[in-house]
């Protein structure tokens, strides 16, 4: 009777083998599966825009102006008779390429601040007050104060939102560094005649790297969120690129006739953001068991 | 006691000093001569160079951040731009409506998503937790700005139950005045809500494993009074500092909440002064925020005292 439990484990591993590992990665965790799909969806619509049956965003036709949503301009026409499904589908670029610059520089910028500061008290003390007084100032209002000094433009967008997440990435690279600092296999290195660049190489950074990827697709998210409500309120992408917030800011006058024109690229924002989130808390959950218990 | 809040006040100089540096700076190098804006398309060399020294503007950095820190500290933020008007006159005709959305939806919020966290903790694993964690992906995923546009779509559109916008003063009748919040705070409220709504179950969760609660339910008290009596006191900390954390959400919704609903308030301020770049306007509204938030994480720091006994300072 022993045998009997064996072969139902070895029936259950044959099956596991033969639906393969992208199968079983699905049935484990259908979320992170999900984010990741739409996520790649999104990309591929941005890079192909040109051939999904769009035509040119920015073309005017005012005798066409204000169409509902029908076969020939699926998601309607706006109120100068741009096809509003060109417009959303353009206008995935720039979330997309905002939302990764943006994950992208304030990690690298926040990883280099924090190892400082994690290291040097004096520049710790000066630093890190620096910070909190940032913190303090509400991320988007420290973005629309950036952007009203500069002109318009997707690497000023960039630029802004960026600096309005450094602090952050700042504070938790710092706390990482400090908490190493004091661990055993950091002790034993420089006890063992381990040079400062090399520590920091072999036993800081890797263990840097899991926190700020789960941090990095945080910000990813929040970053494509704050660029639409900068191109919103008109403090964000100049209004010749298609972005998702400007065609929202454009629709909002017209709204009560026309909601198709917020609708879409609302949709579309919500979708990307919501693919970005969940990717971020399967990348938690794996990476960072001890935080996922936390967050 | 006292001496702690003393002391916390005291901590909340050198960040506010550093907030005024950079809010100052923001007017320093923003383009645009004001003394020329003042002058006029007729002025000559000569007048916009007066008005450059009447205005103090050809002095050095550190004597203008002086002065100007001075004015701010005597409720004098500068003169707006573009209408001539006092910056602090035009936020305080805004105040209001600002002030009745933001505390209406901080207390929606709580009301909402404590319950939420705590129901969640208490039968973790099960639908119940999973709807709350769905609803928690689903506020950090919905911009207050695309769930505005849902509600009005629904609610005052199709339905016609709710004002589409406006804001109707307290003084005006309070049930208009709760009827023009409902929505906004709803949409601004999304994200809070399950941010709080996370953290209380997370909290909860490391609390309930204690066994003090095995106690508490094995001497017979009833599931609420573990829950509430004995659970969420314990909880109540990170509760508590999450909430204040989170007001910046707030602020940052309320700008956009504000523009979708027609509201007059700062966040419209906010709007209308970034597209006519009016900087002392930005300015203020900068500083009003910030100081607002530095004070609510104030109030929360001392808030721990009451919330946990063990607090001491």
């Amino acid at each position: 009777m022993t045998i009997a439990p064996i072969d139902i484990d070895a029936a259950l591993i044959a099956r596991r083998r033969a639906r393969g590992w992208f199968a079983e990665a699905v049935r484990r965790h259908p979320t992170v599966a999900l984010g990741t799909a739409l996520l790649a969806l999104m990309v591929l619509m941005a890079i192909l825009a040109p051939y999904l049956g769009t035509v040119d965003p920015q073309a005017l036709s005012p005798i066409k102006r204000l169409r509902f949503p029908q076969e020939a301009y699926w998601f309607g026409t706006d109120m100068l008779g741009r096809d509003v499904y060109s417009r959303v589908i353009y206008g995935s670029r720039i979330s997309l390429i905002v939302g990764l610059s943006v994950a992208l520089c304030s990690t690298v910028i926040g990883l280099a601040i924090g190892l400082v500061t994690g290291f040097n008290r004096i520049a710790d003390a000066v630093v890190m007050r620096v910070m909190d007084g940032l913190m303090s100032i509400p991320p988007v209002l420290l973005a629309i104060a950036l952007m009203a000094l500069t002109k318009a433009s997707v690497g000023n967008v960039i630029f802004a939102i960026t600096v309005s997440e450094v602090p952050r990435v700042t504070r938790l690279v710092r706390g990482v560094v400090l908490s190493l600092r004091e661990q055993p296999f950091v002790e034993a290195a420089t006890a063992a005649g381990t040079g400062f660049v090399k520590t920091l190489r072999r036993h800081i950074l890797p263990n840097t790297i899991a926190p700020i990827l789960v941090q990095g697709t945080y910000i990813c998210a929040s970053a494509m969120i704050t660029e639409a409500t900068l191109s919103f309120i008109g403090a964000g992408t100049p209004p010749n690129i298609p972005s998702w917030g400007n065609i929202m800011a454009e629709g909002r006058s017209l709204f009560q006739v026309a909601y198709y024109i917020v609708l879409f690229p609302a949709a579309f924002l919500s979708v990307t953001v919501l693919a970005v989130n969940l990717v971020g808390d399967g990348l938690r959950d794996a990476l960072d068991p001890r935080l996922a218990r936390r967050m | 006691m006292f001496a702690y809040i003393v002391r916390r006040l005291i901590a909340t100089i050198p960040v506010m000093g550093i907030v005024a540096i950079f809010v100052f700076s923001l007017l320093y190098i923003a383009p645009g001569d004001p003394a020329a804006i003042i002058a006029g398309d007729l002025a000559t060399e000569q007048d916009i160079a007066r008005i450059h020294h009447q205005l103090g503007l050809d002095e050095p950095f550190l004597v203008r951040f002086g002065k100007w820190a001075w004015g701010v500290l005597h409720g004098d933020l500068g003169i707006s731009i573009f209408t001539n008007l006092p910056v602090w006159t035009l936020i305080q005709q805004r105040l209001e409506p600002t002030v009745a959305l933001t505390v209406s939806t901080l207390i929606l919020s709580i009301l909402f998503a404590v319950p939420m966290g705590v129901v969640a903790a208490w039968r973790v694993g099960t639908w119940v937790d999973r709807a709350v964690m769905g609803f928690a992906v689903l506020g950090f995923s919905l911009p207050a700005f695309v769930l505005a546009y849902l509600l009005i779509l629904v609610f005052s559109v199709e339905f016609d139950w709710l004002p589409v916008q406006g804001y109707v003063s307290i003084r005006d009748g309070i049930v208009p005045f709760l009827e023009h919040l409902v929505l906004p705070s709803t949409a601004l409220g999304l994200i809070y809500a399950a941010l709080i709504a996370r953290i209380t179950r997370t909290s909860m969760l490391e609390v309930l494993s204690q066994d003090y609660i095995r106690t508490a339910q094995a001497k017979g008290l009833a599931t609420k009074d573990v829950l509430v009596g004995h659970a969420l006191k314990n909880a109540a900390v990170p509760i508590a500092t999450i909430i204040g954390i989170g007001v910046a959400l707030l602020i940052s919704g309320v700008i956009v909440t504000e523009t979708v609903f027609a509201i007059p308030g700062i966040g419209r301020l906010t709007v209308d002064a970034i597209l006519r770049r009016d900087y002392p306007i930005i300015q203020g509204i900068i500083l009003l925020f910030s100081a607002a938030y530095v004070i609510v994480n104030l109030l929360v720091d001392i808030s721990y005292t009451f919330l946990d006994p063990r607090v001491r300072y």
